[in-house]
């Protein structure tokens, strides 16, 4: 009965997760899915409290309840612009349990396997489980033992570096070890001979070993990819958090794990999907890191960058009608988000048509910019995708590139040899005038120079993001 | 070679082919000029201020004839100047060779060379003399003159302590020359300047003058390139389409400046009864088409007449004339560069140089020979209009064949996938476990399910939708929970880690996108 009961808890708790990701289609449906995901999860977790297998509920409960007090304070405290840095952290924490569960798979299978028949019989729980398994099933086991370890380690060590890099802990850059893809490729050459090895015996040497090689790859890989590409790695962590429940689902025969797993799964893989379409790369070429080799010379870029001040774009604001902003990363290095809903605020309040371009992949996060903006309270409907807007550039009088660069590159469309070649870009020099709030002169992750700074209706507004809006507020009026 | 200027002898011309001014240029090319007592005295110019720039006056036509080896006239001769004309003379006056086959003839017989200025071609080298475009250009501005002086409002609005005055709201028929000196005067008077043309390619140009371009939604567009920039006759749905869009926007008219004209034949009726019916009392109709039949039905050449709801149709065919002093001026530069094109030495000497387009275009007869219809210019008149790249345009025949062709592409690709997919998963069917496969099943259809829901999710939400699948894929919690009641202390140990790390992922993931989407507001 009380079997039957968890499984009918699952269902329901699975039912309750699709929606919770379904909802996600519309803001304010998603308000209401969110809390179907929590209602899966609670009525998972005491369904398998209450059902079979478990056992110790003080520690049990304990451990949530710490762990839950912990991710509480963090949700409440993180900032927005710290956004991806903690989903890379959470995804660490999943993979690594992932792994801790192989490992314990892993060590209830040796000792049911040490045990006499009538012990074996009398076994309740996980190892019970275990013990009635036929041999071909015991291999079985063992595989998805190994697999579950292997992508949980690959997570782990991934999503560390990934979290490095996306909080400054960890430098940026793309960097490899001597041998590059080799090792890497090296590195899973061993594993696959340890899974044939760990099949034969068990040997727990050879899951120890197994592991240390994921954990090298997990850190070589994302090493390897530069904080551009972040985006598609973040998601690419997260589909791998989510094959690894699927795979210690099969292990422990649990469905509920195999269905979360899956939809995760398939959730980071079509994020990465769409990430990588937005910059016209292939999953490959980014995974590989850097950017593919160029074709030939990169076109001769004519002009020269032309500085505005502060007064000059006051005064083609107060002109302007229609304003497009265009925010990337710097903006959330700046903190400006609310200096910039301040500005459009103001504008609006002018009756000015007022909107944001959202590239795909702006920020270092799907959906970075939207959240930002969300946080400084710009309503989201004036918010709104590359393609909803790039067509209305034309008719437009101010365009303000706010700390993004590759995004904004006229050398993905004009410049056939460009490593961006083919990107989709905000076609932002196509408005009146275009003011570009920048640092310095430097260029942008990529490293390419960027003809858009040179073109004639392009003003340089250099300076902090955040200083130079603060500066621009009190002239509009 | 002495150039001279006869009296026009057409009733009511008061224009005149030579002024002082470009007499002036004429004796620099080496020729001596002569005029015709009270040539210019419509327009302005006294004999005396010809005389004093060494013009020779002489006392009539008879005179002029006999002395002048070039004759010079404003409108194409009479008759009876015809019979003035000798061998080896030259007569340079518009002539409309087209229209005008007897006189041609009798030129022809009287072994003179006649120039018409109708005939130089509408290439760039030969603007300079194109004496239709100047005369349409005075006639577009008069055009706009009469109407405002038949018409009893202001033509710009104006808000006065008397009361507000709307704009007047004038249609311009025809985007020429003439059209678009309209238009340039009407919006420069303050009023508001709607202008029609079957060429879509002028559309620019209407509206770099200040009016709204009238768009008609036809499928079928002129392009004016390959008629030397005039208009072509136009098929009857077309007209149809355009008549019926003259009929919508003619009760809002003041004022309707028609000046739809095409070469060679009558001038077009666009403006018809119905439409002067349905005008308000006080408009004005101008019609620049009168000489060759009018565009509008009520017109009647060279008179002004009020129709019977009260509106003026001003038919006059002379508006250049009612200029005399500048149409001369304007006329008279014309004809002085053709003189420079037939002098290329400015020696005096004149070079009937038959081989060059322009001279040739506009040689009617030469050396006893009608040289009329002359031979297509070599250099094309206007760049051809550079084809669109227009999206092929498929019949629904092609398009269903299209829609067809990658149905059939995506059942294949689909059918090659369930295949391959179904036979991998049949595969492992046969070797696999049956407890296996059950979870196996369910791990496929949740992929499905997966991929079908997360396409849905909006972009904007892609943080919280890695936030919320971060914390659903905490679910890993109860592995972790299942093997924590194990009697192993190391299971129990890494499974507490376990659920401990899952739990800080489960509130921490669930807290943040709750906060994260309460932030999303609409405005």
């Amino acid at each position: 009965m009380e079997f039957g009961f968890t499984t009918a808890a699952y269902v329901v708790a699975a039912v309750l997760f699709i929606q919770s990701l379904g909802g996600l289609s519309g803001q304010e449906s998603a308000k209401r899915a969110v809390w179907y995901g929590i209602a899966g999860m609670a009525l998972a977790v005491a369904a398998t409290l209450y059902g079979p297998g478990a056992g110790n509920w003080l520690i049990s409960l304990a451990m949530i309840a710490a762990g839950g007090a912990i991710g509480w304070v963090v949700a409440q405290r993180v900032q927005m612009t710290e956004m991806p840095q903690l989903v890379a952290a959470m995804h660490s924490l999943v993979g690594l349990a992932a792994v801790f569960i192989g490992f314990n798979t892993h060590i209830e299978m040796t000792s049911v396997a040490a045990m006499t028949a009538e012990a074996r019989a009398a076994l309740t729980g996980f190892a019970g489980v275990i013990a009635h398994k036929s041999g071909v099933e015991i291999s079985i086991l063992r595989v998805e033992t190994f697999l579950g370890v292997f992508i949980g380690a690959v997570t782990f060590t991934g999503s560390v570096i990934a979290f490095g890099k996306l909080a400054g802990k960890v430098d940026g850059k793309a960097k490899k070890l001597p041998g590059g893809h080799m090792l890497n490729a090296g590195a899973a050459l061993v594993s696959v001979v340890l899974l044939v090895v760990y099949l034969q015996t068990g040997s727990t040497a050879a899951l120890l070993v197994m592991t240390l090689a994921a954990f090298f790859i997990g850190y070589h890989l994302i090493m390897g990819i530069g904080g551009a590409d972040m985006p598609v790695v973040v998601s690419m962590l997260n589909s791998y958090s989510g094959w690894a429940a699927a795979a210690i689902g099969f292990s422990l025969s649990n469905d509920l794990l195999i269905v979360v797993g899956a939809l995760v799964g398939s959730s980071g893989a079509i994020l990465s999907y769409i990430m990588c379409k937005a910059m016209n790369r292939s999953f490959i070429s980014v995974i590989l890191g850097g950017f593919g080799g160029t074709t030939g010379p990169a076109m001769e870029i004519a002009g020269e960058q032309i500085a505005i001040d502060t007064e000059g774009v006051a005064a083609a604001l107060n002109d302007a009608d229609s304003i497009i902003i265009i925010p990337g990363y710097g903006m959330a290095v700046a903190q400006a988000q609310q200096s910039v809903s301040e500005l459009v605020r103001k504008l609006r309040a002018k009756g000015k048509n007022v909107r944001f371009a959202i590239h795909p992949v702006a920020g270092r996060l799907p959906g970075h910019m939207n959240v930002l903006l969300a946080e400084a309270k710009v309503p989201y409907d004036i918010v709104l995708e590359m393609d909803e807007i790039n067509e209305d550039f034309p008719t437009t009088d101010v365009a303000i590139v706010i700390g993004s660069n590759d995004i904004v590159n006229p050398a993905a469309q004009e410049d056939p040899n460009s490593p961006i070649a083919g990107m989709p870009v905000l076609e932002c020099w196509k408005a009146k005038q275009v003011f570009v709030s920048k640092r310095g002169q430097g260029t942008g992750y990529s490293g390419i120079e960027n003809p858009l700074f040179y073109k004639e209706n392009t003003r340089m507004f250099y300076g902090d993001a955040k200083k130079s809006i603060d500066a621009l507020l009190p002239m509009i009026d | 070679m002495k150039i001279g200027a006869p009296r026009e002898v057409f009733e009511g011309e008061a224009r005149v082919a030579m002024t002082p001014d470009s007499a002036v240029q004429l004796q620099k090319l080496g020729h001596t000029c002569a005029i015709e007592s009270g040539a210019g005295a419509k327009a302005g110019f006294s004999d005396a201020a010809y005389a004093a720039v060494g013009v020779e006056v002489l006392p009539d036509a008879q005179a002029l004839f006999d002395a002048a080896d070039v004759v010079v006239k404003v409108r194409g001769p009479e008759m009876s100047e015809a019979g003035l004309l000798r061998p080896g003379q030259t007569l340079i006056s518009f002539f409309w060779p087209a229209q005008n086959a007897e006189l041609l003839e009798a030129c022809k017989a009287r072994g003179a060379t006649v120039v018409a200025m109708d005939m130089v071609p509408r290439i760039s080298r030969a603007q300079k003399m194109d004496a239709l475009s100047s005369m349409a250009n005075i006639a577009g501005y008069r055009a706009v003159i009469e109407a405002g002086s038949n018409f009893g409002r202001f033509f710009t609005g104006q808000v006065t302590a008397a009361g507000k005055v709307p704009p007047a709201k004038v249609l311009v028929v025809g985007a020429g020359v003439a059209g678009l000196a309209a238009i340039g005067t009407a919006t420069s008077l303050g009023a508001i300047v709607h202008a029609f043309d079957v060429r879509p390619e002028v559309s620019e140009q209407i509206e770099s003058m200040g009016a709204n371009f009238v768009f008609l939604e036809f499928a079928e567009a002129q392009d004016g390139a390959a008629t030397g920039g005039y208009a072509a006759p136009s098929s009857p749905e077309f007209r149809e389409a355009q008549l019926a869009k003259f009929r919508e926007l003619a009760p809002e008219m003041d004022i309707v400046i028609t000046t739809a004209l095409i070469p060679g034949r009558p001038a077009p009726k666009l403006w018809t009864a119905d439409m002067v019916a349905l005008m308000k009392p006080g408009s004005v109709v101008v019609d620049l088409a009168a000489e060759r039949g009018g565009n509008c039905d009520l017109t009647v050449p060279d008179q002004k007449i009020v129709s019977d709801n009260g509106v003026t149709v001003v038919g006059y065919t002379d508006y250049p004339s009612r200029m005399a002093a500048q149409a001369s001026t304007l006329y008279s530069n014309n004809i002085r560069h053709m003189m420079t094109d037939l002098t290329p030495k400015k020696d005096g000497v004149i070079d009937h140089n038959m081989g060059d387009d322009v001279i040739r275009g506009a040689t009617v007869t030469h050396a006893g020979e009608i040289t009329f219809p002359p031979p297509p210019p070599k250099v094309a008149a206007i760049a051809a209009q550079k084809p669109k790249p227009k999206a092929v345009e498929l019949t629904p025949v092609e398009k269903r064949a299209a829609e067809v062709a990658a149905f059939k592409a995506q059942t294949r690709s689909q059918v090659g996938m369930l295949v391959i997919g179904g036979g991998l998963i049949l595969l492992a069917g046969l070797y696999a476990p049956s407890s296996f496969m059950s979870h196996f099943i369910v791990f496929v259809l949740s992929v499905y399910v997966g991929v079908q829901v997360i396409w849905n999710v909006s972009h904007s939400l892609h943080t919280p939708l890695m936030a919320v699948t971060n914390a659903i894929s905490s679910i890993i919690i109860l592995g972790a929970l299942m093997q924590i009641g194990s009697g192993n202390w190391l299971v129990v140990v890494l499974a507490a880690l376990a659920v401990f790390m899952a739990g800080i992922n489960i509130f921490g993931g669930f807290m943040v996108t709750r906060r994260m989407l309460a932030m999303f507001q609409k405005s």
